[in-house]
């Protein structure tokens, strides 16, 4: 009983109908390896004490002894689901150092498969939110769907997980000839799917009735505990960096913020539906005017940054992801800092979770959408 | 506010604040001693109102550590770098912004594991990835010679 | 009207006239049981297996896959292949479980399937027990099964076992009371609670249209309550996988594991069932009334196969809403029963009661 002393909870604390249980590490839902320690009394929750650090790689030490551009393939298994805009950030992060400007062509196709990234990353969401609800039957349609993008990420980039593709000063290597072909077919196809999802699960009682009004996080709170990405945006938290602060192509189209006031499970939930909806829109507003030109900048062999301190932020499908580098001048990074929106998210799940039940938990842990690597680094 | 006006009104809050202009955003050092204060003025000052804690990293030196704290103002969109060294680097410790921001709690629980920084007044510091007699892995001076291979 | 439909009873007479000649009255009758419970036991092996194929069949039609292939041709020696992997295992007891409790609850679970199936007619005459009150024993005897679950759960020494029997002995308490006021209904339609009394007044129409609006109201709450009785579909969170591991069966491995799982299925069986046989007709065919010529193409197909047609049909139809909706709340579910389905069923009652009081049956 030794963990006991070092959780906030004591076994002074502790009345004797109410019993500490362990959701993980190993987990039927698969979110990867979190250990939330749950009080609970009967089924009430009243304390949730996550618990990381299972898949904690090292990564930010790594890459100390790395090169500028050898730090775009740790950033891809961070948060594997956001692989294109992790790369992106890192790449955006060394141009903006050394002022290379990198060519429209680039910055359309970093867009576009930012949004691609992020659709499949809603899409895997979607799925499990399904399956840690119970109807395992969406669990296989957003997987079905999910497989065209993964195809085209194949195509292009020479993985569909970890793909590598961003670099500083401009891309791995140029699209694919099929690639436009291939993502208009996709979303032609998948405008048709997406109503599916909502009649599946969005309009269904149980579903409802399970997600309304269930953990709601104000607004206040969500500044408060650093919460981005839809989970803030479903309290009000107009955190969108694509539109307050945009970066590649973002500011050459038109597109909406999806904001919610309400902040409850079903809210976060609609905002990442709508958001679906709206990265279609993105990326059929860039496809067929990519512009020519030359795929990347002529770098250094050896890309060495100036002295001081950069700091890059980019929305990924979680939420706002930062890298800060702190460099002394030499070709290795004196330190680098993974801000990961996993990491602040998680904590706010104590918050809000009090009172409710262990199913509720669980519907909460699901519309946080938490990529454990992410968090871990 | 622009970077200008930012520099002036920090310095009106905090005099024995250094400020400069970096490379994207402005920077500030303050000393530790002052520091708690300064950062719940930047908070609850109206024309800062800095209430959105980007990151909290810990950087290590050769003679010293520094936290970097980068914040933004979610009511004024502008974004502060906020620096503070500590006195050398054997037993570094800095006061807890977990009050002001509850965000830091967590940060400043990562800074402690991986570098070693304690901080004053923290409700909960206790490891977070890792056990608790490993050593701090991300300063300079750290040897495994089981995982890293030195050349 | 003519009614050809093959009456087993010619069968089991001529068995028991054939062995009484050669035995005397005491050896015949223990061979008789020998041989219906040897028939049960395969029926529910067979039949249980089937099942579970069956379910695996469906529910990757509904996700868009192929379902077991390998294991035989499309699959169908998959669950026999699963049931000797399950015998094989090591039986593995907790350390501080109850023992004898651990070990008598698959047990407990199993013979009350058991029960239940011995009086339901798989065709005329094919019938084990025929009580004049039959529906009382399928309810009570039905009862008997949350015991098993509690000391399942209480027995394994285990936090999940624990909170997951408890969820599922507070619902299966809770619906055994829509299920039986929804079964009181059709009792007042069809006058008696023999079981074969009720199949035989469905000989004209079955039930469900002879009673219109009252029952099919109680149809819909009975398929409701019998799925949550049984610890599947929607109410399926005393097993729920993404939250508690596996419920009250967690610390269960091999055989025992598998008697837990046969249940299941044999219960699934069981609800699907008793609403054939009173909401349906049993395996009375499809006839409407007067129309003899109708009523003749219908009463080409043995009893037996009319039987397990519906039987099946309710079946595809509890896997179907299994597979597409995601589970209640615990307290949602005890909601449901509480504020929704027994009021339901306390007014469809009195409904039923003035349709067969002022004759506006069919």
């Amino acid at each position: 009983m030794d963990e006991l002393k070092e959780v906030l909870i004591t076994t002074d604390d502790i009345r004797t109908d109410e019993y500490l249980i362990n959701m993980g590490p190993q987990h039927p839902s698969t979110h990867g390896v979190l250990r939330l320690l749950v009080q609970l009394e009967g089924e009430i929750v009243h304390n949730v004490q996550p618990h990381i650090g299972y898949i904690h790689s090292g990564i930010e030490k790594m890459t100390e002894s790395l090169s500028y551009p050898q730090i775009g393939h740790l950033t891809d298994r961070m948060d594997y689901l956001s692989a294109h805009q992790n790369n992106e950030a890192v790449a955006l992060c060394v141009e903006n150092a050394l002022q290379v400007e990198v060519p429209e062509r680039v910055k359309y196709i970093r867009t576009i498969m930012s949004e691609l990234s992020r659709l499949a990353s809603h899409q895997l969401w979607w799925c499990v939110m399904g399956m840690d609800m119970g109807a395992l039957t969406t669990f296989f349609y957003g997987l079905r769907d999910r497989e065209d993008i993964l195809d085209i990420f194949e195509e292009t980039c020479g993985a569909r997980l970890t793909v590598n593709y961003s670099i500083p000063g401009g891309l791995m290597f140029d699209i694919h000839p099929d690639f436009q072909r291939d993502v208009k077919a996709f979303i032609k196809k998948f405008r048709t799917k997406l109503p599916e999802y909502d009649r599946l699960l969005s309009g269904n009682v149980i579903f409802t009735e399970r997600t309304k009004g269930v953990g709601i996080l104000s607004k206040e709170d969500a500044i408060a505990y650093g919460v981005t990405g839809p989970t803030g945006r479903a309290s009000g938290f107009a955190c969108d960096l694509r539109k307050h602060r945009p970066y590649s192509a973002y500011d050459k189209v038109t597109f909406n913020e999806i904001l919610s006031d309400v902040g409850d499970t079903y809210a976060r939930y609609q905002v990442r539906m709508a958001e679906m909806w709206e990265s279609m829109n993105i990326i059929e507003q860039l496809i067929d005017n990519i512009p020519e030109g030359d795929y990347a900048v002529k770098m250094k062999g050896v890309v060495k940054l100036p002295e001081g301190e950069f700091y890059q932020r980019v929305e990924t499908a979680r939420g706002e992801f930062g890298v800060f580098i702190v460099s002394d001048g030499k070709k290795n990074p004196y330190r680098v800092k993974f801000r990961s929106p996993g990491f602040s998210n998680l904590f706010a799940i104590n918050h809000i979770a009090k009172g409710w039940k262990i199913a509720d938990l669980v519907a909460i842990m699901s519309t946080f959408d938490l990529v454990i690597p992410d968090i871990d680094r | 506010m622009t970077n200008e006006l930012l520099t002036t009104a920090i310095g009106q809050i905090e005099a024995e604040a250094e400020t400069r202009q970096g490379a994207q955003y402005v920077e500030t050092f303050v000393p530790f001693a002052k520091m708690h204060d300064f950062m719940l003025r930047l908070k609850e000052d109206v024309t800062l109102a800095f209430d959105y804690l980007i990151c909290v990293s810990g950087v290590d030196h050769a003679d010293h550590m520094q936290m970097v704290y980068h914040l933004e103002s979610t009511l004024h969109n502008h974004m502060i770098v906020v620096k503070i060294k500590t006195d050398g680097r054997d037993n570094p410790a800095i006061d807890s912004v977990a009050d002001i921001w509850p965000t830091a709690e967590f940060h400043e629980r990562e800074a402690f594991d991986l570098l070693g920084i304690h901080f004053n007044n923290h409700p909960d510091l206790r490891r977070m990835f890792l056990d608790d007699n490993w050593g701090y892995p991300l300063r300079k001076d750290y040897k495994d010679d089981i995982h890293i291979v030195s050349r | 009207m003519a009614f050809n439909i093959y009456d087993f009873t010619t069968l089991t007479k001529s068995i028991h006239e054939g062995l009484s000649s050669q035995f005397s009255p005491t050896a015949t009758l223990a061979i008789e049981w020998t041989i219906v419970g040897l028939a049960y036991l395969l029926f529910v092996a067979l039949f249980g297996l089937f099942l579970v194929y069956a379910e695996r069949k469906v529910c990757a039609a509904f996700q868009q896959r192929m379902g077991p292939m390998r294991v035989g041709p499309w699959g169908l020696l998959q669950t026999i292949a699963d049931f000797i992997k399950l015998l094989m295992k090591e039986l593995i007891t907790p350390k501080n479980a109850d023992k004898f409790l651990y070990n008598l609850a698959p047990f407990i679970v199993i013979i009350v399937s058991f029960l239940v199936i011995s009086v339901i007619p798989f065709a005329p005459g094919l019938v084990t027990f025929d009580f004049d009150i039959g529906i009382l024993f399928v309810t009570a005897v039905s009862s008997v099964g949350v015991i098993g679950i509690l000391l399942a759960g209480w027995s394994s020494n285990n936090k999940y076992s624990l909170i997951g029997a408890m969820r599922s002995g507070a619902q299966i308490v809770s619906y055994e009371l829509s299920v039986g006021l929804s079964l009181i209904a059709m009792i007042i339609l069809a006058g008696t609670m023999q079981i074969s009394g009720i199949v035989e007044g469905q000989r004209e129409m079955w039930f469900i249209f002879k009673g219109h609006i009252p029952a099919v109201i109680a149809f819909i709450v009975f398929i409701i309550a019998g799925t949550a009785e049984t610890n599947r579909g929607p109410f399926d969170l005393a097993e729920a996988e993404s939250e508690l591991t596996a419920g009250f069966h967690t610390e269960y491995s091999g055989i025992k594991f598998a008697f837990f799982f046969l249940a299941e299925y044999i219960n699934l069986f069981i609800v699907a069932a008793m609403a054939t046989t009173v909401f349906l007709g049993g395996w009375m065919p499809l006839h409407f009334g007067d129309f003899e010529g109708f009523n003749q193409i219908m009463d080409l197909m043995p009893g037996l196969f009319w039987f397990f047609f519906k039987v099946l049909g309710v079946i595809f139809l509890m896997m179907w809403f299994k597979w597409t909706f995601p589970r209640l709340r615990v307290d949602q579910i005890l909601n449901l029963e509480w504020k929704y389905l027994l009021p339901i069923n306390l007014f469809n009652i009195l409904l039923m009661a003035a349709v067969v009081l002022f004759g506006l049956h069919f």
